[in-house]
């Protein structure tokens, strides 16, 4: 007998007691992506922050194409970051609010295991059209050619460990009314590692070293980060709705 | 004795500032968390003690009425 | 075995153990601190490189020590806490935090200050000082969020959460960082690596770093003990102990 039979014998009325735990996550994950869909603006709103933060920096700096090529990976990287953080405030935010984050709680499946199809539609939704986009900025700040590929890419891959670490942040406030900057304090000096080896991968790509140490620490980074951040997220998730 | 005078002692070969900068913020941090948890632990005490008085006076009361 | 711990982990029992260790602790942290400082202050010999500015290492790395460390035992603390609900090991973490920024603070002030005749410059992105700072808005971090709760209950567990989440990324920060410094460094010589160290420099530092501990300890011993008056204020042995004017 499976944990998740006895888990349905106990809460008395499921609908779906022979569900597994695929089907539990896959169905996570439809209606994640079913609301997100529902809700664009909170697609584009962190793209949107993205562009217009990169537009800044040529504003207050200087719109010399040799200075900004010079500091390109380290601008894109922290802005892409900045753009994570904002986002992350929606993760439980709605499902908070209108209590389907209970429901989760209860569900017989291990409620670490389900948080992680809800930073996957996450990832989705904020990370991967970030990594997509930065080449795009990368052009407007005269990035060397040859890096744009491995630009996208880290940030692509980091953008995994943002999303996790950053859902563990999500889930301690989501109780809280003014959360929004003690997320980023809480958040933030976790990301530097990511943020160091992301924008490392592109200066190293920039300067033509091999990327592939760099490329591997991410993975690393992210493979740490899906081990242990599921228990830490599910953990908050309890406290700040039970508490 | 590293030092031949008590002036050569504050000088410190010329970095007095900086070596007695650094240790009087050191010290002014401990000194600080110190004083701080005593007068934290006296105004503790001090309410335990007002709130047994004024238990032991309402049962009084309590007992006189009776 | 789980009747000791509980036994340890009841406030009742901690705080009469903790009153009877406290005034050891207090004792060999003065006295030693006292002798170091005096030891290190006026009678090691100055440094061949640095002249006399290197004697705020000996405030420095013992702050930088006790930095890290009391990160360490707040999450140790938050770990018992978590797992057996022992709500001693929360006080104690509780009060672990504020003396941890400020032992951080001091590792940065000293650091930046040293940094001036060393480097010629109040900051440089130093591995250690930058670690140090990360680890200064990490302690800033737990802080606050323990303080957002409304309940006390919620607020030590999700700062337990938080310690937790933090002591597992502190060497990969710690590790990362120093790649990175490694990356960008330009020619200069690190203040606090340096190859060989005299007995006479060495000694001092060594008295320093047990006192800080000492130190450490004391401090966190005597405000857990007020954290538990406060906490179990209504407590039968609280009211008597306040009756009986102790």
């Amino acid at each position: 007998m499976s944990s998740s039979d006895r888990g349905a014998s106990r809460a008395v009325e499921m609908v779906e007691p022979r569900g597994g735990l695929g089907v539990a996550m896959a169905a996570i994950v439809k209606r994640d992506l079913t609301l997100a869909a529902r809700r664009r603006s909170d697609i584009l709103n962190p793209l949107a922050f993205f562009a217009l933060v990169i537009t800044l920096f040529p504003l207050g700096i200087s719109p010399q194409p040799a200075l900004l090529a010079s500091i390109a990976p380290g601008l894109l990287w922290v802005a892409a970051l900045l753009a994570t953080l904002l986002s992350l405030d929606t993760l439980f935010r709605a499902d908070f609010d209108d209590g389907s984050l209970e429901q989760l709680l209860l569900a017989p499946q291990p409620l670490s295991a389900l948080v992680l199809g809800k930073v996957a539609v996450h990832w989705l939704m904020t990370g991967l059209p970030l990594a997509l986009m930065a080449p795009l900025l990368g052009l407007l700040l005269a990035l060397p050619a040859g890096s744009y590929v491995i630009l996208s890419l880290s940030l692509a891959l980091g953008s995994i460990s943002l999303s996790l670490i950053g859902a563990i942040g999500a889930a301690l406030t989501v109780g809280l009314s003014r959360g929004g900057v003690l997320l980023s304090l809480l958040v933030l000096p976790l990301n530097i590692p990511v943020l160091i080896f992301g924008t490392g991968a592109v200066q190293a790509a920039i300067l033509g070293d091999p990327v592939g140490p760099h490329l591997a620490i991410l993975g690393a980074l992210c493979c740490g980060a899906l081990m242990l951040a599921p228990f830490a997220i599910a953990a908050s998730l309890r406290i700040s709705i039970n508490g | 004795m590293a030092f031949d005078s008590l002036d050569a002692f504050f000088a410190m070969g010329g970095y007095g500032a900086y070596v007695w900068s650094a240790w009087a913020v050191t010290a002014l941090a401990m000194v600080g968390s110190v004083v701080h948890a005593r007068i934290e632990r006296r105004g503790l005490l001090r309410d335990l003690e007002r709130r047994a008085r004024r238990e032991s006076a309402t049962q009084r009361k309590g007992r006189d009425a009776s | 075995m789980w009747a000791f711990i509980h036994k340890v982990g009841s406030p009742k029992w901690f705080y009469a153990i903790s009153g009877r260790l406290l005034p050891w602790c207090w004792i060999l942290a003065v006295g030693l601190i006292l002798v170091g400082s005096l030891w290190g202050l006026a009678f090691a010999p100055a440094d061949y490189q640095q002249g006399d500015s290197f004697r705020i290492i000996y405030v420095h790395v013992p702050a930088a020590f006790l930095a890290q460390s009391i990160f360490v035992s707040m999450a140790v603390a938050a770990l018992v806490f978590m797992v057996w609900k022992i709500k001693v090991a929360d006080m104690a973490a509780a009060v672990m935090a504020p003396l941890g920024a400020v032992m951080t603070f001091v590792a940065l002030f000293t650091g930046s200050v040293w940094g001036m005749p060393t480097w010629g410059t109040w900051w440089i992105w130093d591995a250690r000082l930058t670690s140090m700072l990360i680890l200064l808005f990490l302690y800033l971090g737990v802080i606050a969020l323990r303080g957002a709760f409304a309940s006390r209950d919620s607020g030590s567990r999700a700062a337990s959460v938080l310690a937790m989440v933090g002591v597992i990324n502190i060497p990969v920060i710690k590790y990362s960082v120093d790649w990175w410094y490694t990356l960008h460094q330009k020619a200069s010589f690190s203040i606090t690596s340096r190859p060989s160290m005299p007995v006479e420099m060495w000694w001092p530092l060594l008295l320093m770093v047990v006192g800080f501990y000492a130190f450490f300890i004391a401090m966190t011993l005597m405000r857990t003990r007020s954290e538990i008056l406060r906490r179990e204020a209504g407590k039968h042995w609280v009211r008597e102990l306040a009756a009986g004017g102790a």
